[in-house]
């Protein structure tokens, strides 16, 4: 009995093993053994962020070729390392990632409907495209929540997804389940690769700056007392904050949706102050850089769009070398815009932060004189950036302007920033009506001068910034509008003696309705001067862009700018970026440094993928049903006014800094008037009936 | 062929083999996430019970019966799906890798499913003839096909409902279940 039981249960498992050990020599399937050793590395989590069907389908694409080592998104930099020592690969430092949300409306936004059905975004997506009026607003029903496999996001107070970076692993599942594209995957890289795309959550000050600084984040930060965070917000975008705190004309607070209430907000006076708060601390923040990509990349200017140029390049690993022809770095930065106004001190500072991220500069050479585009490339520059700005100045167009004692406003400026002295005598006449001017006029008031500044339209036509006017008229400036010169008159020695000038009138409106001013027949008159300064406009000076045979091989303008694609700014020559004022001709401080970003970020391109990729919804004007000509339910504040440090005589005797920067009070009470503008979103008041609707919602 | 009709809608809705007798709910809930994955899970099970049911009857019937050896059907049985499920694994890896890549990842489920056990057992208690026992176990692999979809349907709508979250997933798939197998009992008294 128990014999023939054992006999049985032996003799079927010998034949059950005796079929199977045949089946596995017959039926055997030859596996690579470096598939099981990989997908034994691999986490085993199966999240599918690789793009492939779980870990094994991972190790499969790995072991054959199909994927790097790096495959794994959830594993990071440890499973890379592993994953290489099997494959015999070397594998490079990943970049960190991590799941970030771009709308901020959350329950501010408005609703079309009132949505009760399915707790799902998706759900929600599919009728009339969601709830939400704005097309990129979050619905804020939780789907990604839902679906991350790590526990990296939770649902915040607001009806917006919290993401934790610490958690996040980048698997991407976050972002394939919104149905509204409001999450993506971003590195470092990304941040500073990215552009304007109208799908994204800007603020209209966002869509105006040329710089594209994310305005309302580093507000935010600056009112949650984040002071470092800020900077690091805007060095992400413009490595020269001080700079541009202290000089920039700031067009974002033209659309700023609280100057239809009461005052935009001072964002220039926010971003000084984040600025000086970081420079009083005596050491630069930290910037984090990419691993080192080994290439090198020629800068030709020192200005503010190399300057920004070559910050971004290496930030992103790359070499950049920036070649000037003045004895020091900065352009117009140093030798265009007086003491009084960026003093040199904080000028070095800033561009100091910039070159010890391991930028070379080579000083004291001419473009087209010790180096051209053909010895660079010997020397192994794999794509260069042509930022040598604009330097010319424009001609006063009167007889006798040749004449000792007149002088251009960007020359005068120069000569006086590298020390040399000038004999201006006791009157002086500055021609114009921009920056430059102003600044002529203010310097030369600081030389002791009797000025009076000449334009030759009005006061309201003045391209210089409002504050600049006002601030020459108190130092003593006088100004003659309605005047243009038409004569220089010289004395026995050669040496400018007397003006003749022509009074105006303003005229019809010609084709872009400015009305264009006339001469006054008969209305000549002389004054007596001692030196005058046209600051009649700036041109690019490219006569260094011609080679030996007096060819150009850049495409060039009629107005002697570099002709160049707007968006990637790649020139004639597919290895050449521009940007700058030599793309533009003259333009703000700002303008130059969006466009450094931008050439950084074209060669980046060019030189890791061979082409340039430019989104297709790429922002290049202000998106219109966001521009809003009345805000409700806001209340206003009063503006913080901007402290003066210097007063009196001190102020016109001396070139030190007039301008001051805000108190911590004055910047938080001003970083709270601050409405945390989104695409068609804005903070507003609490009133009854907005709070009667959200109790009737149940939030 | 009116026995082979009754005995398909026994084993499909009245002796439903997860529902009414409750076996593999193991894998009726751990692979009822999704319609796509249940529909695959349910075309192993019906191909592997099968195959199985005729080589237990088999096994049962010319090895078991003449030596008198009734007591060590569930050993024998164990060792014979275990060992079929084997085969049929590396068959399939070798002879038809499509099948393979869309169905393998079950099979190592279903080695250790007692719906598979549970379907030989019963052909044998009621003494089903070789035909008959092969029909039974199809039949009873649509059952279990059927209710796997059913339920994979309903848990992909719970999945977009609002729901407190101790009741989300696992929970929730056993109440369904439960309210499932009243709903089939409505088939009791079909046949007597």
């Amino acid at each position: 009995m128990i014999l023939s039981s054992i006999l049985v249960l032996f003799g079927l498992g010998l034949v059950a093993a005796a079929v199977l050990a045949v089946a596995s020599r017959v039926l055997y399937v030859k596996e690579d053994p470096r598939v099981v050793a990989v997908e034994s590395a691999l986490p085993g989590a199966n999240c599918g962020g690789c793009g492939y069907p779980g870990c094994a389908g991972a190790a499969q694409a790995v072991v054959s070729g199909k994927a790097g080592a790096d495959v794994c998104v959830a594993g990071g930099a440890e499973t890379a390392q592993a994953v290489a020592e099997i494959m015999g690969l070397e594998v490079g430092a990943m970049e960190p990632k991590s799941a970030c949300r771009d709308c901020t409306g959350g329950e501010r936004a408005d609703e079309l409907y009132l949505y009760e059905g399915a707790s799902s975004c998706r759900a929600q997506a599919m009728l009339y495209g969601g709830a939400k009026a704005c097309s990129s607003g979050c619905l804020g029903l939780g789907s990604c929540v839902e679906v991350c496999p790590f526990n990296a996001i939770h649902m915040g107070p607001h009806g917006l997804p919290i993401i934790d970076p610490e958690e996040c692993r980048a698997c991407g599942k976050c972002v394939a389940v919104c149905p509204r594209g409001v999450i993506s995957i971003e590195g470092m890289s990304s941040r500073l690769l990215h552009l304007n795309q109208t799908s994204d959550c800007l603020a209209p000050c966002r869509q105006k700056c040329p710089g594209q600084i994310n305005i309302p984040r580093y507000i935010r930060q600056v009112r949650e007392g984040d002071y470092d965070g800020a900077v690091m917000t805007i060095k992400e975008r413009n490595p020269l904050l001080l700079v541009c705190g202290r000089v920039c004309p700031r067009p974002c607070e033209t659309v700023c949706r609280r100057g239809a209430v009461d005052e935009p907000v001072a964002i220039n006076m926010l971003k000084r102050f984040v600025a000086d708060h970081e420079m009083a601390s005596g050491r630069h923040l930290p910037v984090p850089v990419l691993p080192d990509t080994g290439r090198k990349i020629a800068i030709v200017g020192g200005g503010p769009a190399g300057l920004s140029c070559a910050y971004f390049l290496r930030r992103l690993g790359h070499h950049p070398t920036i070649y000037d022809s003045m004895p020091a770095l900065g352009g117009q930065l140093r030798y265009g815009i007086p003491e009084y106004r960026l003093p040199k001190k904080v000028l070095d500072w800033e561009i100091q932060g910039i070159l010890s991220l391991g930028v070379n500069v080579v000083l004291n050479t001419k473009f087209g004189v010790d180096f051209t585009l053909e010895s660079l490339r010997e020397e192994g520059f794999e794509a260069f950036f042509v930022g040598i700005g604009a330097w010319q100045c424009g001609n006063l167009r009167a007889e006798g302007e040749d004449a000792e004692g007149v002088m251009g406003g960007i020359e005068f400026l120069t000569a006086q920033a590298l020390g040399e002295k000038l004999d201006i005598g006791k009157k002086v006449i500055v021609v114009g009506g921009g920056n430059t001017a102003i600044d002529a006029a203010r310097t030369s008031v600081r030389l002791g001068a009797d000025v009076t500044l000449m334009y030759r339209r009005t006061r309201a036509e003045m391209p210089a910034n409002p504050e600049e006017i006002a601030g020459a008229e108190e130092e003593g400036v006088k100004y003659m509008f309605l005047s243009t010169p038409t004569k220089v008159i010289t004395n026995e020695q050669g040496r400018v003696a007397q003006m003749e000038y022509l009074r105006m009138e303003l005229g019809e409106p010609d084709a872009s309705g400015r009305r264009r001013p006339v001469p006054i027949e008969g209305s000549e008159s002389r004054i007596d001067v001692d030196f005058i300064i046209p600051a009649i406009g700036q041109n690019p000076d490219i006569s260094c862009l011609y080679d030996d045979n007096n060819v150009c091989h850049l495409d060039t303008t009629r107005w002697q700018t570099i002709n160049a694609d707007p968006v990637t700014l790649q020139t004639a020559i597919p290895d050449v970026f521009t940007g700058g004022d030599v793309h533009t001709g003259p333009n703000l401080v700002i303008s130059a440094i969006g466009e450094g970003r931008r050439a950084a970020r074209s060669i980046h391109h060019y030189l890791t993928q061979g082409d340039i990729h430019v989104p297709a919804d790429v922002q290049r004007e202000l998106i219109a049903h966001t521009l809003f000509k009345t805000v409700e339910n806001v209340a206003p504040k009063d503006r913080a006014d901007m402290p003066h440090l210097c007063h009196g005589k001190e102020r016109t005797c001396t070139f030190n800094e007039v301008e001051g920067v805000l108190t911590e009070q004055e910047a938080l009470a001003e970083a709270t008037r601050c409405l945390d503008c989104g695409l068609v979103c804005y903070n507003r008041d609490v009133n009854p009936e907005v709070a009667l609707d959200q109790v009737r919602r149940g939030r | 062929m009116q026995e082979y009709f009754l005995l398909f809608i026994a084993a499909i809705f009245v002796n439903n083999i997860v529902l009414a007798q409750y076996l593999g709910n193991c894998p009726f809930i751990g692979t009822s996430k999704k319609t796509g994955v249940a529909l695959g899970m349910g075309s192993a099970v019906v191909f592997v019970v099968t195959m199985s049911t005729a080589f237990t009857w088999l096994v049962q019937k010319y090895v078991l019966d003449p030596l008198d050896l009734g007591y060590l059907q569930t050993l024998t049985f164990i060792l014979v799906i275990a060992a079929l499920v084997q085969f049929v694994e590396m068959f399939l890896k070798k002879m038809v890798p499509p099948l393979y890549q869309s169905l393998g990842i079950f099979l190592p489920l279903i080695t250790t499913n007692c719906a598979v056990m549970g379907i030989a057992i019963i052909c044998q208690r009621k003494e089903y003839d070789f035909v008959t026992s092969i029909l039974f176990a199809l039949f009873s692999g649509l059952g279990f096909m059927l209710a796997l979809v059913v339920l994979a349907s309903i848990r992909e709508k719970l999945e977009v409902t609002r729901m407190p979250r101790s009741i989300r997933g696992v929970p929730a798939g056993l109440i369904m279940a439960g309210i499932m197998s009243l709903a089939f009992f409505a088939f009791q008294g079909m046949i007597a």
